[in-house]
């Protein structure tokens, strides 16, 4: 089946068609390219901090930053679960960065209090979903949350993110299919980034397109620019507008491109061309949107540097108090286990606490 | 006080349930006009109407999934897996999501809901409708299981379940689903989840079992009184996670045997759990081994599964073995 792609920017980050340019306000604009700037120096300063061993893992997000543009098209109110290569979103709605590093370092101050692998965290109050690491989990989550908001009568959406090989899960079947027989109020943002560690796209499905799946479900289907922050704008407005008008979900197929390895462990040499990425690169998102502002003269390339700057200053201060920071203690193994902890599992707390003399 | 069975009671606490409580939602297949393949839904259509008692797709990771992402957001969902034999589907969402959510993200997101799923044999329902695999969930760090034993604790442990603020898998015993009546309060009342219940004192030995096993357990302990005068102990454990250990160390510190009666297979049962707990505390107390009497390690069959299942004859031929020791 041949699509349609929404497009707004040209590689470069010029308008290609000015009559579908979003109406967003500059200083959100300038909020959500600091945002991506964020992101990717996460990237950079998070796998040195991997490979000198003071943090566990890194999970990459640089290519895909474009999603930061789905916080600007959502309410904050909205409830994002994340694929995790989003922590844009997050960021966006508030997360500060200062928790995002003492998760990442797994200290004493870490949400998640060291119990999982740098860069899969959540926020309650930020409506962001701890992700799991399973693929494809979240999809159909988010179809019963979507249904939740229904029954709660809010006027909320649900979008869920994942990515190419999550297609091919049965949990991907699963949310399309109770998401459109119930009509809920759900987006489905598949982050086509061409790769599921090793195995290409081609290997996932037959299907030329994922969001050819969508006529198979009854639901809505786009192909976006995924690295063009006006048409992911663009495409998750339409979709949620569509959700709150009760017409049910829509599955936006953002074709993307993971310029980096999988994660910390990867090797891509193994199975990919260096051709491939450097095409891709020509296409880097943040490149485009920070050339779209400054066509617009909303920044200048030297405002862009002392954003840089200044991320890349502030985010050291926070790994190095982060790095000093000790770990959380041998006790809270068994917190959050149950919200009481039960006579047969404190007992097992005791007994180890006492082998380690712990208090 | 009404009389009835273990389907009305199950029943009367999903609709005393939902009207208390307008965030209960229960979801499955066949649920809604069907009332379910046994009924146990049975009229809450007509009253909730077709968004609360939810008809789904044919998929029991989708059941699971969709039932997890609504309690995430504040529903207390009550999923229905027609068989147990049938959870497999599901079980990444139960074990590694509904279980893990309140852990892996330090204690913010969390998944109050209950499975509920007929479990167990007795009804030549051959190996998919049959299986009592609650050994795998009580492997799995959290979720709590619970197992009524007639209509009475059906209604107050699903109660319990339903309030519970971490997912609970509810095993309900079809076999006795229709095999008695008793007399339920209409209205208010919990069994709170990991409190044993001494169903007949003894004093020679402990006898431990849950759900349908426990009346061939309190079969065996009265054959046991009239043809052997041995005073059996019996212990319906009602939840097995949290499992009540103080309730059956009394018993066994006082008895000084014991043996466990499940229908699963032997090996890795919740029955092996129970032998080893009491052998780790309290072998110097035990006068004979410790006994277990339960199904086999061979997938469950139809025509011989009355010879698969524990009998009161079975249980009867260990109490006497373990008295005699």
């Amino acid at each position: 089946m041949k699509v349609q792609r929404l497009q707004i920017l040209d590689d470069d980050g010029k308008l290609l068609n000015p009559d579908l340019e979003p109406n967003i306000p500059k200083e959100t604009l300038i909020r959500a390219l600091e945002t991506m700037v964020q992101v990717r120096l996460l990237d950079e300063k998070g796998i040195r901090l991997q490979r000198q061993g003071k943090v566990t893992f890194h999970i990459f997000t640089k290519g895909q930053e474009a999603h930061v543009a789905a916080a600007l098209a959502l309410s904050d109110d909205d409830w994002v679960y994340p694929a995790y290569r989003e922590h844009g979103i997050a960021l966006f709605r508030g997360f500060s960065l200062e928790d995002l590093v003492n998760h990442l370092f797994a200290n004493i101050k870490d949400k998640e209090k060291g119990r999982r692998l740098p860069g899969l965290f959540g926020s309650l109050k930020h409506n962001f979903v701890n992700p799991s690491a399973p693929i494809g989990t979240q999809i159909i989550q988010a179809a019963g949350t979507a249904y939740a908001m229904k029954m709660q009568k809010e006027e909320k959406v649900t979008a869920v993110f994942f990515g190419d090989g999550a297609s091919s899960s049965n949990d991907f079947h699963s949310g399309l299919n109770f998401g459109g027989v119930t009509k809920s109020p759900v987006i489905f943002i598949c982050q086509n980034n061409q790769w599921a560690i090793s195995v290409p796209f081609r290997r996932q499905t037959a299907a030329e397109n994922i969001v050819d799946r969508a006529k198979g479900y009854g639901i809505e289907g786009i192909q976006i620019d995924g690295n063009d922050f006006l048409a992911f704008y663009t495409a998750v407005k339409q979709a949620r507008e569509r959700a709150l008008r009760g017409e049910g979900p829509t599955l936006i197929e953002s074709i993307t491109y993971r310029v980096t390895p999988h994660t910390s462990s990867d090797d891509p040499k193994a199975y990919r061309s260096e051709e491939e990425v450097k095409k891709w690169e020509q296409k880097d998102p943040i490149k485009r949107f920070k050339n779209y502002l400054i066509g617009k003269k909303y920044i200048s390339e030297k405002d862009y540097e002392k954003m840089v700057e200044r991320n890349s200053e502030l985010l050291d201060e926070l790994i190095d108090k982060a790095e000093t920071l000790p770990k959380p203690g041998l006790s809270t193994l068994f917190d959050d286990v149950f919200e009481t902890i039960p006579p047969y599992l404190l007992e097992e707390k005791e007994e180890l606490l006492e082998f380690y003399k712990e208090a | 006080m009404v009389e009835t069975n273990m389907v009305g009671a199950i029943n009367m606490a999903l609709r005393e349930e939902m009207e208390r409580d307008e965030s209960v939602v229960v979801l499955g297949e066949d649920v809604g006009k069907d009332g379910g393949v046994f009924k146990v839904t049975a009229g809450l259509i007509d009253k909730f109407g077709p968004e609360r008692i939810l008809d789904t797709p044919l998929n029991e990771s989708g059941i699971i999934g969709f039932a997890v992402g609504m309690a995430l957001k504040g529903m207390r969902p009550v999923a229905e897996i027609q068989f147990i034999d049938f959870i497999w589907p599901a079980a990444d969402q139960i074990i590694s999501e509904a279980a893990k959510f309140r852990y892996r993200s330090g204690g913010e997101f969390t998944v109050p809901m209950v499975i509920r799923s007929p479990y167990g044999g007795g009804v030549k329902g051959a190996h998919y409708h049959s299986q009592s695999p609650e050994s795998i969930f009580a492997h799995t760090a959290g979720i709590k299981i619970a197992v009524p034993s007639n209509p009475y604790e059906a209604k107050g442990l699903l109660l319990s379940a339903i309030r519970d603020p971490d997912p609970v898998l509810f095993m309900e015993p079809k076999r006795i689903y229709r095999a008695f009546t008793q007399e339920v309060p209409e209205g208010e009342y919990t069994i709170p989840l990991g409190e044993a219940d001494v169903v007949r004192e003894g004093s020679d030995v402990t006898l431990v079992s849950y759900g349908s096993m426990l009346h061939v357990t309190l079969d065996a302990a009265l054959m046991a009184e009239e043809q052997h005068g041995i005073s059996c102990e019996v212990i319906n454990l009602r939840s097995i996670v949290p499992l009540d250990i103080e309730t059956i160390g009394r018993s066994v510190t006082k008895t000084g045997r014991f043996i466990s009666v499940s229908e699963a297979p032997r090996t890795a049962g919740f029955s092996a759990e129970l032998s080893a707990l009491v052998a780790e505390r309290w072998i110097e107390y035990m006068e004979s081994p410790i006994f277990r009497v339960t199904g086999y390690d061979t997938p469950f069959p139809m025509i011989l599964e009355s010879q698969y299942l524990p009998t009161p004859e079975r249980v009867l031929a260990k109490i006497v073995e373990s008295y005699n020791y």
